[in-house]
């Protein structure tokens, strides 16, 4: 197991030990010392950063959203396709009931359906493969996280939320089980009346 | 000899839509005694309970894939000669060659169309 070691504190002891450094000291001494000084800034830094990223939201919120939506997107496909699946089987039961080339131009027409639904396969297929790296970004994000002293840690100078804007408003279609129905809509304005 | 178009076929696929996409262009084709399956374990009960002349499976299912099943039906002695169509979006030379070294008696890439499908079945099944 790994230990855990508060990135604050090492940067603090690396400044301590650099400051109380007296006599004589060799160039080489004095770039060791420049570069250790230097890692400790890049440590906080890098704290700054996370803690600016928000990475608890990703964690907790923008990724599995982003799943969410993905997979949403393979149901709402999946289904389209079904209907567009049951609209071609019963073209092509109404075409046996027809006679030579209308029958055959029918069928064929058909088949083109039957080979375009194909898609809906990748698709899925390919969805999961982003969702997948999705998953993997998570993880490579918490394991940044921990590294840099943790969620607490980063979230010590997250600005507090402040009034919507637009853009927060701006989350395009709802997934089904979170959309609100059209008549739960016009009950809500009519209780603005 | 010409085929028997009354054969059992197993088509075996996560996915419904893929499953009655290939069952539809079965039908169209002329077969009509067509079993589904949505992985290999669940295939390879359907294949120990009746005999069929036919499988196609897709490739990526849980928990048995199709190349797992593939292998368990070569080992089979009764299962082991059963013509296996392989229908997949795993492109890759490595994934043809493992299906070919495996014993698949066809390989089919996704997305594919009807014409492809009564290709590989010509060359499997013989001439129709």
């Amino acid at each position: 197991m790994v230990a855990q070691t508060d990135p604050a504190m090492v940067a603090d002891v690396v400044r301590q030990v650099v400051s109380t450094l007296q006599g004589d000291l060799t160039p080489a001494d004095l770039k060791l010392f420049h570069e250790i000084e230097e890692l400790s800034q890049y440590i906080a830094r890098a704290r700054r950063e996370i803690a600016e990223l928000r990475t608890e939201e990703i964690r907790a919120h923008h990724i599995p959203a982003a799943t969410d939506e993905l997979d949403a997107i393979v149901a709402a496909t999946e289904e389209a396709t079904g209907s567009i699946l049951d609209s071609a089987e019963r073209i092509e039961e109404v075409a046996t009931s027809l006679d030579g080339p209308n029958e055959q131009a029918l069928s064929e027409a058909v088949t083109r359906i039957y080979e375009a639904c194909n898609f809906q396969d990748i698709t899925g297929q390919r969805i999961s493969k982003v969702v997948k790296t999705l998953k993997h970004i998570e993880l490579k994000v918490d394991n940044l996280v921990q590294a840099f002293g943790g969620y607490a840690a980063a979230q010590e100078t997250i600005r507090r939320p402040g009034p919507l804007s637009d853009d927060d408003l701006l989350n395009g279609p709802a997934l089904p089980a979170e959309a609100c129905k059209q008549d739960e809509i016009d009950a809500l304005l009519a209780s603005f009346d | 000899m010409p085929v028997d178009r009354n054969m059992n076929i197993l088509i075996v696929d996560d996915y419904k839509t893929m499953l009655r996409i290939v069952r539809n262009l079965l039908k169209q084709l002329g077969f009509d005694n067509v079993d589904e399956a949505t992985d290999g374990s669940a295939a390879l009960q359907k294949l120990r309970e009746k005999p069929y002349q036919l499988v196609i499976s897709d490739w990526n299912m849980e928990p048995m894939t199709g190349l797992q099943l593939l292998k368990e039906v070569r080992a089979d002695t009764k299962l082991k000669e059963t013509p296996f169509i392989m229908i997949t979006a795993e492109s890759k030379t490595e994934n043809v060659i493992e299906a070919k070294k495996a014993g698949v008696s066809n390989y089919i890439v996704k997305p594919f169309n009807a014409d492809t499908l009564k290709a590989k079945l010509n060359s499997v099944l013989g001439a129709f």
